[in-house]
């Protein structure tokens, strides 16, 4: 197997010397943190006002962690550490409420962003000979984005084609003979559905390469995907708090995606508790970002559940591996790859006056993609009678979910009193899609 | 003026016999109805002999519904009735929001149902009398 860096110092670098690479930028980065109002404030309430108070990698654990309702409360600026002068970009995600998260990028922190994801392209074999067409979403999503300044540092021809339009994305792979794909799971099996309509066969293409993420996957799902498209599927991981891909990614022995712990200090936690798992254990995944200097953040609950594996990789990189992602600590949805909390649906059909007090979430399976639908009940004492009321109010709710949740939901309405009564929020939630 | 029920039904087996059934149990009689059709939901809208215990009733049983008022006019059994009708309206620039029509047996007697904006009704009434139709009141229409 041939095996290419893109900076084969820090790849394989030695663990004592990582270890220590990591206690300075810890040190860095509580120091970045504490000129946040929110950490100085936390930080602070636990004995650690300066870099000082972090005296080995073990204080680690003397600092709280960081939720994902941190950066909600914190919204919009207060866990920004720099000032604005010195933002250059910024990605929102969804948060549990209509209050999104954000993350601020200096210029510093997306060169090295960018260098990360260069990394893993490198890392799967991929050269500037290639021509990578990116199916993921650009804009405020960190997929389309993150790759893609990856692959142009790399040298790939990049195909900025972003998310949909089956056709188009066909005609693109097939004209310009795309070598590497980025998309999720379930829109490769969509397009491998969609070849023969338009006259084609894989034969056609040239691929050879798909990087797959967003979305959880089993390794018969990449085996599917491998055997329709003849191609090698690495697995990508990465979330935007972490800046978003380029976290953890495989290499060509496709065997667990190496986390870059340069930059990610990585635990692996038991979420009642909080207590580290012990070696190989499955466990919460919590990172602390060492190297962002705009937005720090310290031990970050990602919800996402996995493990470390405990062998050396061949690959020769010492960068620990993380398994797939089996699954989430908390209610989370991720519809084709966009993630989607039942409470962010709750607050927008709950705010409707025409809306009945009771609602169910529906995640089906529309062939190969995922499909969204809201169940609400209307409100007899706002009904007006009139047929063109009720289109706008559907409509209404698509929109107002629409700029929520950034999906495209079907909204079906329901008598009063007839979708069945939940005590927990949970079980409004009914997915019947089979696991990838 | 006559009483119309316009009541929300999922597009699903047996709803519109238990609205039926929920009339019944009250010796409500319905004298017309019709359903508008959206996929997932339609409107039923029905014309019954005693409309505010019918809505009651509905309301009771959970059943979203509202009342409105419509016109129920006469129109006889002829080529033409309906275009003169109608052009009355167009001619006062009144919308129709929604109609049905039928005739009633071999009286050679149609019926047609107008429901228009709130605003329109009365206007309307006076101009189709003043034309020769006859609009129905609440006893004739529930008389059917």
């Amino acid at each position: 197997m041939e095996i290419s860096y893109w900076n084969k110092e820090a790849e394989t670098m030695e663990r004592a010397q990582l270890a220590r690479l990591q206690l300075k930028l810890l040190r860095e980065t509580v120091e970045a943190a504490l000129a946040t109002p929110f950490y100085a404030h936390r930080l602070k309430k636990c004995g650690i006002s300066s870099a000082r108070d972090i005296k080995s990698l073990a204080d680690l654990a003397r600092i709280p962690f960081t939720t994902k309702d941190d950066l909600r409360e914190g919204y919009p600026y207060g866990l920004l550490a720099v000032s604005l002068e010195e933002v250059v970009r910024l990605h929102t995600s969804s948060g549990t409420t209509g209050i999104p998260t954000v993350i601020y990028h200096t210029k510093a922190d997306l060169d090295n962003w960018t260098d990360l994801v260069a990394r893993c392209i490198v890392a799967t074999g991929a050269t500037r000979r290639d021509v990578f067409q990116n199916m993921m979403t650009y804009g405020l999503f960190t997929g389309g984005l993150g790759l893609h300044y990856g692959a142009e540092r790399v040298g790939l021809t990049v195909i900025p084609v972003g998310g949909g339009n089956t056709k188009r994305q066909i005609q693109l792979m097939k004209d310009f003979r795309s070598t590497v794909v980025h998309a999720t799971p379930s829109y490769m099996l969509h397009i491998a559905s969609k070849l023969p309509e338009y006259g084609l066969k894989i034969s056609d293409l040239c691929l050879k390469k798909g990087y797959l993420g967003a979305e959880p996957y089993s390794e018969n799902t990449r085996k599917k995907v491998e055997e329709l498209f003849h191609i090698d599927v690495y697995n990508s991981y990465g979330l935007s708090e972490m800046n978003g891909p380029g976290v953890s990614f495989e290499c060509v022995y496709k065997n667990g995606m190496h986390i870059w712990e340069d930059t990610y200090l990585t635990e692996i936690i038991d979420p009642k508790t909080g207590e580290p798992v012990t070696e190989e254990q499955e466990g919460e995944v919590v990172f602390t970002n060492l190297k962002r200097r705009a937005t720090p953040l310290l031990r970050y609950r990602t919800r996402d559940v996995a493990f470390l594996y405990k062998d050396d990789c061949p690959c020769g990189r010492t960068h620990r591996r993380l398994s797939r992602i089996t699954g989430r600590t908390d209610d989370m949805l991720i519809i084709n790859g966009v993630n989607v909390f039942p409470s962010q649906v709750e607050e927008v059909v709950m705010r409707i006056p025409e809306v009945g007090t009771n609602y169910q979430i529906y995640v089906e399976k529309d062939g190969a993609l995922d499909k969204l639908i809201v169940k609400v009940e209307i409100y007899s004492k706002m009904f007006t009678g009139d047929l063109s009321a009720l289109d706008a109010l559907k409509e209404k709710i698509k929109d107002e979910l629409r700029a929520s949740i950034v999906i495209n939901p079907a909204v079906e309405l329901h008598e009063p009193g007839s979708l069945p009564v939940f005590e927990g929020k949970a079980q409004r939630v009914v997915d019947s899609r089979p696991k990838l | 003026m006559a009483k119309q029920l316009n009541i929300f039904v999922e597009n699903r087996p047996g709803r519109v016999k238990s609205i039926a059934e929920a009339l019944c149990a009250g010796n409500i009689n319905i004298k017309v109805f019709t359903i508008q059709d959206r996929g997932d939901f339609g409107l039923m809208k029905i014309i019954a002999d005693k409309p505010e215990a019918a809505y009651l009733l509905l309301a009771e049983k959970g059943f979203a519904s509202a009342q409105k008022e419509i016109l129920a006019i006469s129109v006889k059994d002829k080529p033409g009735n309906l275009a003169r009708l109608t052009g009355v309206l167009l001619e006062h620039k009144i919308n129709i929001l929604d109609a049905h029509g039928d005739v009633v047996g071999t009286g050679k007697q149609g019926i047609c149902y107008l429901e228009l904006d709130l605003k329109d009704l009365g206007v309307a009434k006076g101009l189709l009398e003043k034309e020769g139709f006859h609009v129905l009141s609440d006893e004739e229409l529930y008389e059917i």
